[in-house]
């Protein structure tokens, strides 16, 4: 009966503010109170521009009424004096998942994989879920939301974070002293994606990042379609997504890249996404400035790695050295490039850290009212909230704190969150500042004849407090709560693990006295005086000069060794007196001049000179065309999109890496170009990008300029999925006989799309079936894995059928056998030098391959697959003149020229022809000899690679690395966090690689 | 006609998979004469002459000594001969085609597995193994794989009828894999798939020296019979040599370490890729080095791209005894590039001598069979070959003729087969 009557009460102390018209009451009387509740003498952040000291803030229910210097108190007030305090308006979260929840898919042990979508009724892909609504699944945390309070925020957006698309958002106001009917301010604030699956269903499309873009375009265009009312049926997710389009639209990038990807994505379809930033966009501060996206900037700082192991230490990376160094200055640059961005406290492992990464910022460099921005009127502004959040002008929700001082000090207390008109204590407003150094007088025979002196310092709501005599030192433990100490010391027998105790009712700051408990149980009473203290400045003085931003290290791009500080120039280079392989007419000339000029080849020939050329004396080295790889998967974040027998709708263009080190090594090994390939994963893969390797700029600058356009086929056991484990079995196609009716169907119906598309009907958009198309129309080629004849000839009775020719057979192992064949389908091959036995359908397969496919006719290349063979493709193409006898000439083509021509840009390069692009590589000696290696690689006249360059490049990585290791050993010495050592190490991709997500 | 039909297919699919039939004993003496010779122990004889009779050199030298030529008289002017180059911790034999289950006999279940014999599973009609003839690799240590022993490996010769036949020396060592300083994040499990500092380090070395200590105990005074023991027990009764595959410069200390306090006389490090960083403890402690693959990629983003390449050349010049292995990806068919990994060390600071002493007289020593292979001295087997050219450039490694104690071989093989019959095919 006590308990139900307490709960009662306690039910109608929280409603005492909002209790509302329209609600009956039976536990008493209805009132009405309308008093006002004013704030005086403070100083208040009206904005964070906005500062009035000696301000007046009146709220009245959930709302400020009035604010500034010169505000008329109401009589009905309740008047609270905050002299020498500050109030800032709360901070505000608009990227969290604060209060929901999802039930996660359980596999029950059933592994086979899942293709078709769970739901009924709404889009065909389970991971695009826009008609989620976060209220509904949303329960009020009163424990995070104390944290949250104890941070300083007012008010987070929160959303369920699951899935691609993830749907609406919900406004909610941190108060536990209010019931949703007040503390829920919106409940459609905003439309939430990010690149992840959903938890809640296994379908396996899409497994990629790249499948995840192509999705959202397709799903942008049929819900267009579905705009059109064109379509037969109703579908709850695309109408969902078409009634929240206005809405603020967030994206969880989660990384730099991944921003300027999506960022593409949106200006497609007209869409201006907000993004969750990863915390390293400083490293390309300028392409994310071009994108005008706002962003959320979560504040995770890394912590520093413990290297004390000589042994370990020498494994961390570079990068990861210079991101503890450099990570904490990102939110400082990106308000110095004028990026407007709001905090956020996402990704933080415990929302406790996010005021000491917050003034980390700000030592970093972060300007305060900047900070304050980021916390308060730019959330406010981005979810379109300004009038009600994030500042306190009249008509505002009466959401603000209440500081001891400069919220972004250290040593400022905040004692009160007010939220929607209701207050939270953080910290007791009137505990008294007990902090300082005080002599202790006692009359006790313990206690009497030591000069004691008792120093408290730390925060006003945490005290630490330490007893020094003339000779020792002990740390005390202190408490203080309403007003009474109780303090307690060891006693200088430390044999005998006993205490003394004293305790005080304090009324004055700077004498108190009390009484004094001993072990043996007597008892006696002491006096503190407040000292004096000068000394202390010289201590402050040291600490900020501790506290002072570190050293910054330099931003390379890519931001890890070999990175460049800025983008190689063309030259005009004259390569004097070499062994040239022209690749042309012209075959190999001795003792021949080469000149690079507007990032050309300007002339080949003898006694050459130029003015104002840089000569180099090639006496005794080649000079040659860069080489093409025609199949790669480095420089690449995903390589297959498997949730599909077909994913033509994907590209690789969209994925590039530019940061991926094995670009540099690759121009090391004299490689220029590169085809990166789709995996083989399925029967129609996804498009190629085709990249210069021009390491130190960014993705887009590294494909093609009108990039000719390719698609990866495969055949055989991948596309089969014969070696996927035993629940991979029910993807079509299982056999080889399948795999011609996928082709025949998928052909077949984009010859309709095309015929539909071109009739001037009205038709919904496929980029699937789009690509395909491109491919009938001659526009798109095919670059087809394969190894066994029977599935090679199907391929291209296929291709017949459809009038087109398939452009290259990629790794064609038993090309050998139909090479007639492909002689008269006029199609490429390029493969391995002398890869085979490594599953079934390569036990044919032989390294004289390319010798006979080359003699039948046939345009021979020879690829990589692998980022190690890759920087030694001379020496593979040299594997050609052992392996039956290929002309030297010949066999060098196989790497340069001829790939150049499977890949549509023998136009531009592959050769050293005057007017083709300065793509060229020095070598030591015979290009094709184990013995030789590149000295200088060229792309368009600029130097990408120089051995010279790269030997300074390493000692300069060396003195960094030891540089930021001896920083890191003195932050563990400082008493600092560190981390275990964790190495990175990229995962290197090839043909059968899955992204792990 | 169909009969026919069917009976041509089974002839075809007969002679495709058949192997080369091994040569037959050497019949009568041989000479070569007029080739550089690479000895393999850092000399070389131009214009030499080489002769040997019953399996054996009885002559290294040169050819302008008037001395009477023996036997068949094989004019090698302008050619070169080598020494057959051994693959060390090879599992050539052990498996044809990766991803074909039923293929695979290298990799026993268990974490000890020292009694666990590689040599009974070593397939001589291979067809992996036969195409290892053609570019000079003549003879690899058979080595199982897996668990922390793996197990006992033998060194054969590759063309034989049958294991027993391909026998230089069986047993010659148990393999262990020392416990790494990192392991990965299971990315299936929700984990970062990064490497982290393995905490089970210092167990799993516990966990190695109790083992060893109940091989001893067991060996005072035991009944029962304990096969792996017994193995084990052999490295210390039979001086079997204790092969520890390890890479970082920690785990060589600790498992040299390890190896001495267990009284192994015989170890040899297996990868190496830190074991540079500690070669004067390996040449105090006189632990050679059976080097990883050259041709791999860097470990570390920031390391010289090179660093693979430039490996051998640290250790041979701080005075290691090294030799090349290649393990790895798709190691078995790869294997017959192991000549071009030494070239790359020739690349990258040796001189070629020394580079192809790499795989032929250091592995020798290392392998324990230096005093019947490994190099062209006088007493020594005859297995050698003759190539066209410089064989550790991939241009010029044309063998011509190989012979195995004198027997000679036959270059052809499956793909070589396939060659000829699709390049008649094809009227080239």
């Amino acid at each position: 009966m006590i308990k139900k009557l307490l709960f009662c009460g306690l039910l109608s102390f929280t409603t005492l503010g909002f209790s509302q018209d329209y609600i009956p009451k039976n536990d008493g009387v209805k009132t009405n109170t309308k008093n006002y509740t004013v704030f005086t003498n403070a100083k208040i952040y009206i904005t964070p521009t906005q500062v009035v000291e000696n301000g007046t803030l009146v709220i009245k229910d959930d709302k400020v009424i009035a604010s500034g210097a010169n505000v008329t108190t109401p009589k009905n007030s309740v008047i609270v004096d905050l002299k020498g305090k500050s109030i800032y308006p709360s901070f505000i979260d608009i990227y969290s998942d604060f209060g929901t929840s999802i039930t996660p898919f359980n596999s029950n042990g059933n592994y086979s994989p899942q293709y078709n979508a769970k739901r009924k009724g709404y889009y065909w892909n389970d991971h695009m879920r826009p008609d989620v609504k976060a209220i509904n699944h949303f329960k009020f945390d009163n424990s995070k939301a104390k944290t949250l309070q104890k941070a300083g925020f007012g008010v987070v957006n929160t959303h369920v974070d699951d899935g691609i698309m993830q749907g609406s958002g919900l406004l909610v106001a941190l108060t536990n002293k209010a019931d949703n009917s007040k503390r829920l301010l919106d409940d459609n604030s905003g439309m939430f994606y990010s690149t992840s699956r959903s938890k809640t269903t296994k379908q396996s499309y899409p497994t990629s990042i790249m499948g995840t873009f192509a999705l959202l375009r397709q799903f942008n265009y049929d819900a267009n379609w579905y705009a059109t009312g064109n379509m037969s049926v109703k579908d709850r997710a695309l109408q969902a997504f078409l009634d929240n389009k206005n809405e603020v639209q967030f994206f969880d990038a989660s990384d730099k890249n991944n921003i300027l990807r999506i960022d593409k994505i949106g200006d497609q379809f007209n869409t201006q996404y907000v993004f969750v930033a990863g915390g390293f966009e400083y490293e390309l501060v300028n392409q994310i400035k071009n994108t005008n996206a706002k962003l959320i900037v979560p504040i995770n700082f890394p912590d520093a790695f413990d290297m004390e192991d000589p042994l370990l230490a020498r494994d961390v990376d570079l990068e990861d050295l210079r991101e503890w160094n450099q990570a904490p200055s990102n939110p400082k640059i990106l308000a110095d490039n004028n990026i407007t961005f709001a905090l956020t406290t996402h990704n933080l492992k415990k929302v406790e850290t996010f005021n000491t990464q917050l003034l980390k910022a700000i030592s970093y460099g972060l300007n305060k009212t900047k900070a304050l921005e980021a916390l308060t009127t730019i959330p406010a502004s981005i979810i379109g909230k300004s009038k009600e959040l994030g500042q306190l002008k009249t008509g505002a929700y009466a959401n603000f704190l209440i500081t001891s001082g400069d919220i972004f000090d250290k040593k400022t207390t905040l004692y009160q969150n007010w939220i929607t008109g209701q207050r939270h204590d953080i910290n007791a407003i009137d505990t008294k500042d007990l902090r300082g150094e005080y002599s202790i007088s006692s009359n006790h025979f313990l206690l009497k004849n030591d000069s004691l002196t008792l120093n408290i310092k730390g925060k006003i709501e945490k005290l630490k407090a330490s007893f020094a005599n003339n000779t020792d030192n002990f740390d005390a433990t202190i408490s203080f709560n309403n007003d009474w100490m109780q303090l307690m010391i060891p006693t200088k027998d430390s044999t005998k693990k006993e205490f003394i105790r004293f305790t005080s009712h304090i009324k004055s700051k700077t004498t108190f006295s009390g009484k004094v408990y001993f072990p043996d149980g007597t008892t006696s009473t002491f006096t503190a005086n407040k000292k004096e203290l000068e000394a202390t400045t010289k201590d402050e003085a040291k600490k900020v000069a501790d506290e002072a931003a570190p050293k910054l290290f330099p931003i390379t791009y890519p931001n890890m060794a070999y990175g460049l500080n800025s983008v190689p120039q063309q030259e005009t280079i004259l390569f004097k007196n070499a062994t040239v392989w022209t690749n042309e007419k012209d075959g190999i000339l001795e003792k021949t001049d080469v000149l690079i000029k507007n990032g050309k080849i300007a002339k080949v020939g003898k006694n050459l000179s130029e003015n104002g050329a840089t000569v180099i004396d090639a006496t005794g080295k080649h000079v040659t065309a860069g080489i093409i790889d025609e199949h790669s998967h480095i420089a690449t974040i995903s390589v297959n999109e498997s949730g599909h027998n077909s994913t033509a709708e994907v590209t690789i263009e969209d994925v590039v890496d530019a940061e991926d080190i094995n670009i540099y090594r690759n121009l090391a090994g004299g490689v220029t170009s590169i085809q990166i390939l789709h995996g083989s994963a399925n029967p129609i893969g996804g498009r190629s990008a085709i990249i210069k390797l021009k390491w130190g700029q960014t993705a887009d600058q590294l494909i093609y300029k009108d990039s000719p356009k390719f698609i990866k086929f495969a055949l055989g056991e991948n596309i089969k999925q014969s070696n996927w484990g035993d629940y991979n079995t029910t993807r079509f196609p299982q056999t080889r006989m399948g795999a011609e009716q996928v082709y025949i169907n998928y052909f077949q119906r984009a010859k309709e799309y095309d015929a539909l598309q071109k009739s001037g009907k009205p038709y919904r958009k496929d980029v699937e079936l789009e690509t395909l198309a491109e491919i009938l129309n001659k526009e798109r080629f095919i670059s087809c894995h394969s190894y066994v004849q029977s599935e090679i000839n199907m391929l291209m009775k296929v291709a017949d059928q459809f009038n087109f020719n398939i452009n290259t057979f990629t790794h064609i192992l038993e090309g050998y056998k139909v090479a007639d064949k492909m002689v008269e389908h006029n199609v490429g091959g390029s493969t391995f030098s002398d890869w085979w036995a490594y599953k079934y359908e390569v036990n044919d397969a032989i390294p004289y391959n390319a010798a006979i496919m080359h003699n039948a006719g046939v345009t021979v290349a020879i690829n990589s697959d692998d980022a190690e063979m890759a920087r030694r493709l001379n020496q593979e193409a040299a594997k050609s003149v052992k392996y039956g006898n290929v002309s030297e000439e010949d066999a060098w083509k196989f790497v340069t020229l001829n790939p150049a021509k499977l890949l549509h840009l023998d136009k531009r390069v592959g050769s050293l022809k005057v007017g083709k692009d300065a793509d060229v590589v020095l070598w030591s000696g015979h290009p094709m000899s184990i013995y030789s290696k590149a000295e200088k690689t060229l792309i368009e006249g600029a130097v990408y690679f120089d051995i010279e360059k790269d030997k300074l490049m390493r000692e300069a990585i060396k003195k960094e690395k030891n540089e930021l290791t001896n920083l890191m050993l003195e932050a563990k010495h400082k008493g600092l966090k560190t981390k275990p050592i964790e190495k990175k190490n990229k995962e290197l991709l090839h043909c059968d690689s899955i992204d792990h997500n | 006609m169909k009969n026919i039909t069917i009976i041509a297919l089974l002839l075809i699919t007969f002679i495709t998979k058949a192997q080369q039939t091994p040569a037959a004993k050497q019949s009568e003496p041989i000479s070569i004469e007029g080739a550089t010779a690479h000895l393999g122990n850092g000399q070389v004889i131009e214009n030499s002459l080489i002769m040997f009779s019953e399996g054996k050199l009885v002559f290294v030298g040169s050819a302008m000594l008037r001395i009477a030529r023996l036997g068949k008289i094989i004019d090698a002017k302008g050619k070169h001969v080598y020494p057959g180059f051994i693959a060390p911790n090879s599992t050539l034999g052990l498996a044809e085609i990766d991803a074909v289950r039923a293929t695979n006999d290298y990799d026993e279940v268990g974490a000890m597995n020292p009694h666990i014999r590689s040599i009974i599973a070593y397939n001589t009609e291979s067809k992996v193994v036969e195409s290892m003839r053609p570019n000079g690799v003549l003879m690899a240590q058979i080595t199982p794989r897996g668990g922390r022993i793996s197990g006992t490996s033998s060194i054969v010769q590759l063309d034989a009828w049958n294991w027993e036949d391909a026998i230089i020396k069986e047993n010659d060592g148990i393999h262990l894999n020392w416990p790494s300083t990192y392991s990965r994040g299971r990315w299936w499990l929700g984990e970062a798939s990064t490497l982290k500092i393995n905490k089970n380090y210092k167990k799993q070395v516990q966990e190695l020296k109790s083992y060893f200590s109940n091989a001893k105990a067991y060996n005072a005074k035991n009944t029962t019979n304990n096969k792996p023991f017994d193995a084990l027990l052999e490295l210390t009764t039979a001086k079997r040599t204790l092969f520890i595959h390890v890479d970082n410069e920690k785990g060589i200390v600790d498992a040299v370490n390890f190896a001495k306090e267990n009284n192994v006389n015989n170890i040899v490090i297996v990868g190496g890729y830190e074991a540079n960083l500690v070669s004067s403890f390996l040449k105090e402690n006189n632990v050679p080095v059976l080097l990883q693959r050259t041709h791999a990629l860097p470990n570390n983003t920031d390391n010289d791209y090179d660093l693979p390449y430039k490996l051998a050349n640290k250790l041979v010049k701080s005075g290691v005894l090294v030799g090349l292995e290649n393990s790895g990806d798709m190691e078995r068919m790869n294997t017959r590039n192991l000549p071009f990994l030494a070239g790359t060390c020739a690349a990258y600071g040796l001189d070629k001598e020394t580079a192809l002493s790499l795989i032929t007289l250091n592995t020798a020593k290392i392998l324990g069979i230096d005093n019947q292979v490994g190099s062209l001295e006088v007493g020594k087997d005859a297995t050698l070959f003759i190539s066209e050219g410089d064989a550790l450039d991939m241009r010029t490694n044309k063998l011509e003729k190989a012979f195995i104690k004198g027997r000679d071989l036959s270059l052809e093989t499956h793909q070589t087969e396939l060659y000829k019959r699709y390049s008649k095919k094809l009227g080239n």
